[in-house]
């Protein structure tokens, strides 16, 4: 889901820790590096990497932008070969047969089964292509801040990865506990006063907040 | 410091009375703008108006006690909420709701689901259509501008909230307030 379409899910992150030195020149290689491969591996079940928001398909940085005014955006692609159990099922099916056919057999061992299976996963694997999908992200270095333009959990704790790897940076997910923890308007009382709140009693007649 | 899943579970609580709080100063029309003012001008946003409605989707929980929860969820654009009220009653909080935002001439609607402020199905004011190339910059920039500023008003009204949660006003003047409006 990008940045521009009509209604898009966001997720918050705060950046732990700045780029200090060449800041453009090391997001740059962070992003080069970390680029999503053009040449599909047909064995990879699932491929990851960055491309340009403006290139989703051809993920060159060198041509294309990741800075638009103060922020950094870009996008994450994620690859993935999905098989549905039915196809593998009916391959599977189809190789049983030849094999008891074949060998003029009536049955054939759990082991051999499971062979078959593996066997019939991994050609169907390297035939089908990879689907992709794109996740912007934008980046504000100065604010510390990341908008992640998906709320899929697989998404994101990819993107947390991913970031990392790139970029010697650790992303913290952004909920009421972190927003509090991370907010420099709260003082360090009010912080202590949440952390000792618990939630609204559940008896009935009460209601929020009533629960001292 | 919590390990984030624990801090996660142990205070997603404060995200879901967050809502129902929200719900209570949209029902009992609080001056929002008024109620931040010095927030708003500290983070230079600059209006005439800030409105909440509830949306076309309000989502309670209560816990039974007995490790059960009952879930209660209301939808459609005209819906009545009494039920959400009478679940609010038994003490139930709301998880998740659909809301818009008007600041001024400009509308926001979304989900913003309590335990983790995330908002989806986000819909922004309308933007300028892309014509070309160069018009990409500057389409991004309203975009990040429209978002930011829906997020500045959560966060606004969320600071806003555990402030008063964490305050020992709240026992004595808030919740007296929010009793009244449930057994209305």
């Amino acid at each position: 889901m990008g940045l521009l379409s009509s209604s898009v899910s966001v997720a918050r992150y705060r950046v732990d820790g700045k780029i200090e030195d060449n800041v453009m020149e090391t997001i740059h290689a962070g992003l080069k590096q970390n680029a999503i491969t053009t040449i599909e591996d047909e064995y990879a079940e699932i491929t990851i990497g960055w491309t340009p928001f403006e290139s989703n398909f051809n993920p060159d940085f060198e041509t294309f932008t990741f800075t638009f005014g103060d922020f950094f955006l870009f996008s994450l692609r994620i690859d993935k070969k999905s098989l549905p159990a039915k196809i593998i099922q009916k391959h599977v099916s189809i190789e049983i047969g030849k094999k008891l056919k074949e060998e003029g057999r009536q049955f054939l061992s759990k082991n051999e089964k499971i062979e078959i299976k593996e066997n019939v996963t991994d050609k169907l694997m390297r035939q089908i292509p990879s689907t992709p999908n794109i996740y912007d992200v934008l980046w504000s270095h100065e604010a510390q801040r990341v908008l992640f333009f998906s709320t899929q959990k697989a998404a994101n704790e990819e993107l947390e990865t991913l970031f990392t790897k790139s970029f010697k940076l650790r992303l913290i997910k952004l909920f009421p506990f972190t927003i509090i923890e991370s907010s420099d308007k709260f003082s360090d009382e009010e912080r202590d006063a949440v952390l000792k709140l618990a939630p609204a009693n559940v008896n009935r007649g009460k209601v929020i907040g009533d629960d001292l | 410091m919590y390990d984030i899943s624990v801090s996660y579970n142990k205070y997603k609580f404060l995200g879901n009375e967050f809502l129902t709080w929200l719900w209570y100063l949209i029902e009992n029309d609080i001056n929002i703008k008024k109620m931040a003012e010095a927030q708003l001008a500290q983070a230079q946003i600059e209006c005439n108006s800030i409105v909440f409605e509830i949306g076309n989707c309000i989502a309670l929980e209560n816990s039974l006690g007995d490790d059960s929860i009952e879930k209660i969820s209301i939808k459609g654009d005209d819906a009545g909420l009494e039920e959400g009220k009478t679940a609010l009653k038994k003490g139930a909080v709301v998880t998740d709701m659909n809301l818009v935002l008007r600041v001024d001439d400009n509308e926001w609607r979304f989900n913003l689901k309590g335990e983790s402020l995330e908002l989806t199905s986000l819909k922004t004011p309308v933007t300028g259509k892309i014509t070309g190339e160069d018009d990409t910059e500057g389409a991004v920039l309203e975009k990040v501008f429209l978002y930011n500023m829906v997020f500045e008003v959560i966060d606004i009204l969320f600071y806003i909230f555990i402030k008063k949660r964490a305050s020992n006003e709240w026992k004595t003047v808030d919740i007296s307030e929010i009793q009244e409006w449930v057994e209305e």
